[in-house]
């Protein structure tokens, strides 16, 4: 194969999916009202759930077995990165990376940031059901501010236990709290094990706060524990 | 051109250039970028097929429940990105471990130095 068929190839290809995306593109006019499973869930979700946001009433509720098992791939995501980076971990008590040592401005930064980035990733996912946000994003957020740690003090592993303990924790009430459901309501993770509240409050939803507030923690125990494997791996031969 | 339209175009031609780049790119960090942008191309995507012109986010704080299921925008595709941006970020850490070690088994991040799986 010569050199410009090698280069041919990936635009013809490029061409003919991009003739797929022009048609599709063409031929896309918006609906005009919800189709029959959204408008069940724009309608039933307040009666049902007792959540304002409609989005977090699908990912915790009506959908929660595949956000136990999206979980699930996450944390079998971060086991995988810890087994393929095993092999070139730094020697104990060396920094990991050979930068230089983190300046006085970023000590003192993080030392400032930290507890707020922390609040405020408690605060999102605390606040999934009533405003944009939730566990993902508030466990991004958490494992941000163990971002700027590591950054920081790159000497300073984390322990890697209490991350795995907090880990596993969270996921075993993750589905203690399903199987209540089973027994006590109408399914597997149904949030009507605790009472729904007054709509709008933060107690309210019955379980979602909680339930987001456990994917929460283990998204930002399984986040973190990439950072400080990636960060663990040692830099020069 | 309406909003539609507009966020429709940009992910299709998001998710071209991340395959291009994929495609033509010799060197794996380079390849890794091109799939996070054509990642990002089918989130886009996704998002704008959930749109309804006029419509608003489908948070009921102000709008009243009655009138949810004519005043909001689809929820459920929100709910699948929310799902796909998560485990896109799980796929670029694994390829970036993969990344580095393949750097270490040959010192190079060249994808024509691997050739191993070449037929």
């Amino acid at each position: 194969m010569n050199f410009t068929t090698r280069k041919a190839i990936p635009l013809v290809l490029l061409l003919l999916l991009g003739s797929v995306f022009y048609a599709l593109f063409a031929g896309y006019t918006p609906d005009e009202t919800l189709n029959r499973s959204a408008s069940y869930y724009a309608s039933q979700t307040v009666q049902d759930t007792g959540a304002q946001n409609v989005v977090t009433a699908i990912i915790v509720t009506y959908r929660g077995l595949d956000t136990l098992g999206e979980v699930t791939v996450l944390f079998l995501t971060a086991a995988i990165v810890g087994l393929v980076l095993a092999h070139s971990k730094a020697p104990k008590g060396r920094s990991g990376s050979g930068f230089l040592p983190s300046g006085e401005l970023l000590t003192t930064g993080t030392r400032m940031l930290v507890p707020v980035i922390l609040l405020f990733g408690a605060y999102v996912f605390l606040n999934g059901h009533l405003t944009p946000g939730g566990g993902f994003q508030g466990g991004a957020i958490v494992a941000s501010a163990m971002l700027l740690m590591l950054l920081s003090d790159s000497a300073e592993r984390f322990s890697h236990r209490l991350i795995s303990r907090i880990e596993s924790s969270a996921g075993l009430t993750y589905v203690i709290l399903g199987l209540l459901g089973m027994l006590f309501a109408g399914g597997f993770l149904d949030n009507r094990i605790l009472p729904l509240g007054s709509f709008g409050s933060i107690l309210s939803a019955g379980a979602i706060p909680l339930i987001y507030a456990l994917i929460g923690l283990k998204v930002g125990a399984e986040f973190s524990s990439i950072l400080t494997s990636l960060e663990a791996t040692e830099d020069s031969q | 051109m309406n909003l539609v339209q507009i966020s429709l175009a940009t992910g299709f031609l998001l998710i071209l250039l991340g395959l291009y780049g994929a495609l033509t790119n010799r060197d794996i960090l380079r390849m890794i970028v091109s799939f996070t942008i054509a990642d990002t191309g089918v989130n886009v995507v996704l998002v704008a097929v959930g749109y309804l012109p006029g419509r608003e986010a489908p948070i009921l704080d102000t709008i009243p429940v009655a009138e949810a299921a004519s005043r909001i925008t689809d929820p459920v595709p929100q709910a699948l990105v929310l799902t796909a941006i998560v485990i896109g970020l799980g796929v670029t850490a694994l390829m970036l471990a993969y990344a580095y070690r393949l750097f270490r088994a040959r010192g190079s991040l060249d994808i024509s130095e691997f050739t191993e799986l070449k037929w």
